[in-house]
């Protein structure tokens, strides 16, 4: 049943693969065109060399000839072998750069459609998703499906074109030997399956010993600090040797065993030349075949078995490359966020009202997370998050930037539910500012104007000034065109929030997103963001994850969350007269030890 | 790579057969075009059936001779290789946990992870292929060349032409074109990094809405590696061509010689066909040997960077005292300075300080202001570079080190737990501990609720990392850990951040009513997380900037006062100016 099924999946993922070869399909007939040339040229030079070889006979022994000098003869026969040699170089040449690009074409395109779907899936997916998973299956799974597909374009064609030229070859020559040939050739292929078949479950064995010490490794070296504080050096070492001492016993079985293929099917192969011989001699001595001929015969023995050798190999490659095939197209057919609807509207100058109207929400259906919650915000208005770390203050910025649809009821901005808003022109009217700092590779300024392209010098240094980020700029040593590596690893954590201040402020957006850091500033640098963000805040709409007493108590309305819910709404006065949930959080922020 | 090799040494017997044997395959090898040459030239021309049998039997003997050679070689290489890989592992292993935490620092954990991992399977399989073919793919090559000298000395000089150009074909593309895939690598690596950058930023790329310009991005990294990898394709796809017209532009040549020899009568037909057969056994093991060399480039490669990391000192000098017994729980700073890495800044100025057995320091500061770094310096996880830090009145750098470390608990900033149950990992601190001290530790770290909660209790089980939980509950369960080794100096590394204010309050309390005297290092942000230590220290820039109780440091230092009105300003609504009182 589940071989059935994997069987489907793979004629399946053939199918989508067989529809991306399609572009080409002009190089993908130049190539199989080619090879089968190739492959005649290749099978006719043996069939020369024969007929120069029988010449010799006659070099030897002149008289048996009725012609004058067998040399013209040789000569000719040379000059002819010199030219297929030469066509069958070019053919191999021009195959060569054809599966080269047909190959590398392909996975560009893959890969590009992979990219822009990755740009296209709604954020549950990303976020349900290892991001480690999606990079190895856009980067490593595309590169094992490229060789694979490169390997089967080259090998297979090649070999199969080869045995069943070989075979045509060697049957209008002599049927006898050709059945030798044909009987003992498979026998190869079934020891290379036999042992394959045997050396799968110690393969098995060997990757999930490597897997459980490399989990041990990852663990132990990723951690190393801990270990040695706790002086756990010799029993961590004790359990590294015990995994290490079997994956020692499986490694050598399966290396072994798998090792064994190649002399196994050379015996074969040897056992079939010898078979090859014997009749041929025979043939000879009957009659019914020249020495020449049986020197070609010799030569196909060995270009006869080759590809069969080959082709299990090829077999297990291909499969292999199906599979990663497969992984590809899982995350492309992936299904996309919806798209805007047609007549969407674009949100221009917004005024900054948002209502949220009976809205709930949760991440996975049996766990309610908002219910039912109603807020409305007027233009100018500041709103504070607040409440323990994990509680979800996340959701609500998910929910604002539609970053996630709201199960039920709506969130509308300046009147318009933000389901009939393009999400660009809403996503941009929001100037969004997390704790978790992004900046990507690149200048300083590059990550400036990630939000305005087209923004003058003046401008950039203006958002810099007012965002208290132009002084440590121009302490960088080529100032706004310092290139910062991934994550801005040079950078300090503040600086890091510093740049993606000015980032917004550049853009300055009549909304504002804002996540207040926790612990990983210094207080100076902290104090130098407060100031960017109450200059930014003036007159604008803000929610502000709030973690500060100051920006709580000056906040119009404060959201008071816990586990995902919301538990209280009102104002600093409000919540304290309440003596719920928030007035305890607020009484243990100063409570005597 | 070359001191690698003493891995080998308990495997000298296996990697001297391994190779011999493998030669023994070859020559038999060689010796069958000879066997082919006789059946033509005696058992055909004379008609003689019983030499032809007798030359078959020979061919199927020298088969099966051949498979047995191999199948040993195979054996002695497999074991050879896996078992230098077994002990290289092993030795690498000890060796990354000897190393110090600012070797391992400047070596980041996952260049060690892939060190272990990848890169010795790398080698391993490098050295599997040299013990089978590194000997057996010259030795035919030149083996056919000698045997054809043996048939026929002027024919086999067209060998001396042929062989030399091919190498020089095949090793040609080669140098050409490992540079050009090692470009290829460069270009994988940025489509690489666009794909994980844009995962990590997903949110703030569409936040600006830049999803287009990214788009256009990596279209353009992609079609640069495209690129690469086209002229890459292009030169070795020269490669069968060149050597294909090479080796049978020789047999042309053998032929027409083997001709002229034919009428002088110095060669017979069958002799011919002998040569042919060994100009086409050397195109199959030149091919072979091309790549071959591509992986022994790539595993010794990877053998210098297993190399570079066992060549690293293995961590630091330590002396065998153990402390002064009437002096437990005595930390002393005598004028310490520190710096991470030589010519760097230096973290810590001048630190000069002593604490006395059950006291509580606290350690205040922003970020980067050493406050960290002060405290790795107690279990000597760092160096001073001046001065001298005293635990029990002796130098750390005299101690034993696990004599030291045992005399001190950790709580790391990021809280790190293990695969295993509770139980294994809170027996970290002590193997011994009672199930009713595990509970007292726990009870302590206000985590006795949530482990109560589990359904398994002391024996539910961790996943790697304590991914299965949350963020507080790994930090409340890293400080029970360190609480069960009952030690003389306990160090919280700022490893209260994840709790919320009222948990963090409650843990400082029963930290505070804990039994015995331990003297306590509480690093924090939160001044109301040491407001009530007997000494607190301020931090700023790697400079002390006060030091002492909270009432005093309020009066006198502008740093601590900074930081606490920036967290506790009650001013009214309205006054945004915090901080600048």
């Amino acid at each position: 049943m589940k071989d059935d099924k994997k069987k489907v999946n793979q004629k399946e993922t053939l199918l989508k693969v067989l529809a991306y070869i399609r572009p080409y399909k002009f190089l993908m007939a130049l190539t199989i065109i080619m090879a089968a040339v190739s492959v005649a040229l290749t099978l006719y030079l043996p069939i020369l060399a024969g007929d120069a070889v029988d010449l010799l006979i006659y070099i030897f022994d002149p008289s048996s000839l009725n012609v004058a000098s067998p040399w013209p003869a040789l000569f000719f026969i040379l000059k002819k072998m010199a030219v297929v040699i030469l066509l069958t170089a070019v053919t191999q040449w021009i195959m060569n750069i054809c599966n080269n690009k047909i190959v590398y074409s392909i996975i560009q395109d893959i890969r590009k459609k992979a990219f822009r779907r990755l740009e296209e899936l709604p954020l549950k997916y990303l976020d349900a998703h290892s991001h480690g998973d999606i990079v190895s299956r856009v980067v490593a799974d595309v590169d094992q499906f490229a060789d694979g597909l490169l390997i089967g374009f080259t090998q297979l064609f090649t070999g199969v074109i080869t045995i069943l030229g070989t075979l045509l070859f060697m049957i209008s020559v002599n049927v006898g030997i050709t059945v030798v040939v044909v009987v003992i050739t498979p026998v190869s292929l079934f020891v290379a399956s036999f042992i394959a078949k045997k050396t799968f479950s110690m393969f098995k064995l060997q990757s999930e010993t490597r897997g459980e010490q490399t989990a041990l490794i990852n663990e132990m070296i990723g951690n190393q600090k801990v270990v040695q504080a706790f002086n756990r050096e010799d029993e961590t070492l004790e359990r590294f040797d015990e995994i290490n001492g079997r994956l020692e016993k499986c490694s050598l079985r399966a290396i072994f065993f798998s090792s064994l293929t190649n002399p196994c099917t050379r015996f074969v192969n040897s056992l079939v030349y010898t078979g090859v011989g014997l009749t041929g001699a025979f043939a000879v001595l009957r009659g019914g075949l020249s020495v020449g001929q049986l020197t070609c015969f010799l030569s196909y023995a060995n270009q006869y078995t080759k590809p069969f050798n080959e082709i299990s190999g090829v077999i297990t490659e291909l499969q292999n490359a199906l599979a990663c095939a497969a992984r590809i197209f899982e995350l492309i057919e992936e299904e996309p966020q919806e798209p805007d609807a047609e007549d969407a509207m674009v949100l221009e100058n917004a005024e900054g009202e948002v209502n949220l109207d009976h809205v709930s929400f949760s991440y996975v259906p049996d766990k309610k997370l908002i219910e039912d919650l109603n807020l409305s915000v007027k233009p100018g208005q500041r709103i504070a998050i607040v409440g323990p770390t994990g509680c979800g203050k996340t959701t609500i910025i998910n929910l604002l930037m539609r970053f996630y649809d709201v199960d039920q009821g709506s969130i509308s901005v300046d009147g318009a539910n933000i389901q009939d808003i393009t999400r660009k022109s809403l996503r941009t009217s929001y100037g969004m500012v997390l704790q978790e700092t992004w900046l990507k590779r690149g200048t300083i300024r590059d990550n400036i104007t990630v939000g305005k392209p087209d923004a003058t010098e003046e401008e950039i240094i203006a958002a810099a000034k007012a965002s208290h980020a132009h002084s440590f700029i121009r302490r960088l040593p080529n100032g706004y065109d310092t290139v910062i590596g991934e994550d801005g690893r040079s950078l300090s954590g503040g600086q890091k929030q510093l740049l993606c201040i000015t980032r917004v402020m550049l853009s300055l957006p009549p909304m504002l997103i804002l996540d207040e850091a926790t612990s990983s500033i210094d207080t100076r640098t902290e104090i130098k963001i407060q100031k960017a963000f109450a200059t930014m805040m003036e007159g604008r709409t803000s929610f502000i994850v709030a973690h500060r007493l100051s920006t709580i108590q000056n906040a119009d309305v404060i959201l008071v969350m816990k586990d995902g819910h919301i538990i209280e709404q009102g104002n600093h006065e409000q919540l304290l007269a309440k003596g719920g949930f928030y007035a305890q959080l607020y009484n243990s922020q100063f409570a005597i030890a | 790579m070359t001191k690698l090799l003493v891995y080998l040494k308990d495997y000298k017997k296996e990697s001297v057969l391994g190779p011999l044997f493998k030669l023994l395959e070859a020559s038999f090898e060689l010796i069958v075009p000879l066997v082919v040459a006789s059946m033509i030239d005696v058992g055909i021309a004379n008609r003689d059936k019983g030499y032809i049998l007798k030359m078959c039997l020979i061919m199927a003997a020298l088969g099966l001779i051949g498979l047995t050679c191999s199948v040993t070689a195979q054996f002695f290489a497999a074991k050879a290789a896996v078992g230098f890989a077994t002990k290289l592992r092993h030795g690498l292993f000890e060796h990354i946990q000897k190393l110090s935490f600012s070797q391992m620092d400047r070596e980041g954990t996952s260049t060690l992870i892939t060190r272990i991992t990848s890169d010795i399977n790398q080698v391993q399989s490098g050295v599997n292929l040299v013990l089978r073919l590194f000997l057996r793919s010259p030795f035919i090559v030149f083996g056919a060349m000698i045997m054809a000298f043996t048939v026929d000395g002027k024919a086999a000089l067209i060998f001396v032409v042929v062989i030399p150009i091919l190498s020089v074909i095949v090793f040609g593309i080669m140098l050409i074109s490992i540079p050009l895939y090692k470009k290829v690598q460069g270009a994988l690596d940025r489509v690489l990094g666009i794909t994980r950058e844009n995962l990590t930023g997903v949110r703030v790329i569409r936040a600006f809405g830049q999803e287009e310009a990214e788009v256009a991005k990596f279209d353009g990294e992609n079609d640069a590696l495209r690129h690469v990898q086209m002229v890459a394709a292009r030169i070795s796809a020269l490669m069968n061509p060149l050597t294909y017209v090479v080796i049978n532009g020789g047999l042309i040549a053998l032929i027409y010689v083997g001709a002229v020899r034919v009428e002088a009568g110095i060669l017979t037909q069958g002799q011919v066909v002998a040569l042919v057969n060994y100009m086409s056994q050397i195109l199959v093991e030149l091919v072979k040997l091309a790549n071959l060399i591509i992986t022994v480039t790539k595993a010794v490669a990877c053998g210098n960077r297993i190399q570079s990391i066992l060549e690293e000192p293995a961590g630091m000098e330590e002396k065998d005292s153990r402390g002064d017994e009437k002096l437990t729980g005595c930390v002393e700073f005598d004028h310490v300075s520190m710096r991470y890495y030589e010519g760097g800044e230096e973290a810590l100025t001048d630190i000069h300080f002593k604490a006395v057995r059950g006291q509580t320091i606290g350690v205040i500061g922003g970020t980067g202001s050493g406050k960290s770094s002060l405290v790795n310096l107690i279990p000597r996880f760092y160096d001073a570079e001046k001065g001298s830090v005293k635990v029990d009145g002796v130098d750390v750098k005299e101690y034993d080190l696990t004599a030291l470390r045992d005399k001190i608990g950790v709580v790391m900033q990021k809280a790190v737990l293990f695969h295993g149950t509770i139980r294994e990992n809170l027996k970290w601190g002590n193997e011994s501990a009672s199930d009713e001290e595990l509970w007292e530790a726990l009870r302590t770290a206000q985590a006795k609720e949530f482990v109560l909660q589990k359904k398994d209790q002391l024996d539910e089980m961790i996943e790697q990392e304590g991914r299965n939980l949350s963020g507080g509950q790994r930090q409340r369960l890293s400080i029970a850990r360190a609480l069960v080794k009952k030690p003389e100096i306990l160090i919280l590394d700022d490893s209260a951040s994840a709790l919320d204010y009222a948990t963090d309050a409650a843990l400082r309390r029963s930290l505070k009513e804990m039994p015995g005297e331990t003297t306590a290092f509480i690093v924090s942000q939160r001044a109301s997380s040491l407001m009530h230590a007997d000494t607190i220290i301020v931090l700023d820039d790697g400079n002390v900037a006060g030091m002492g109780t909270h009432e005093e440091l309020l009066k006198t230092c502008e740093v601590y006062q900074e930081i606490y009105y920036s967290q506790f300003e009650r001013s009214d609504k309205g006054d945004k100016k915090e901080g600048e009182n």
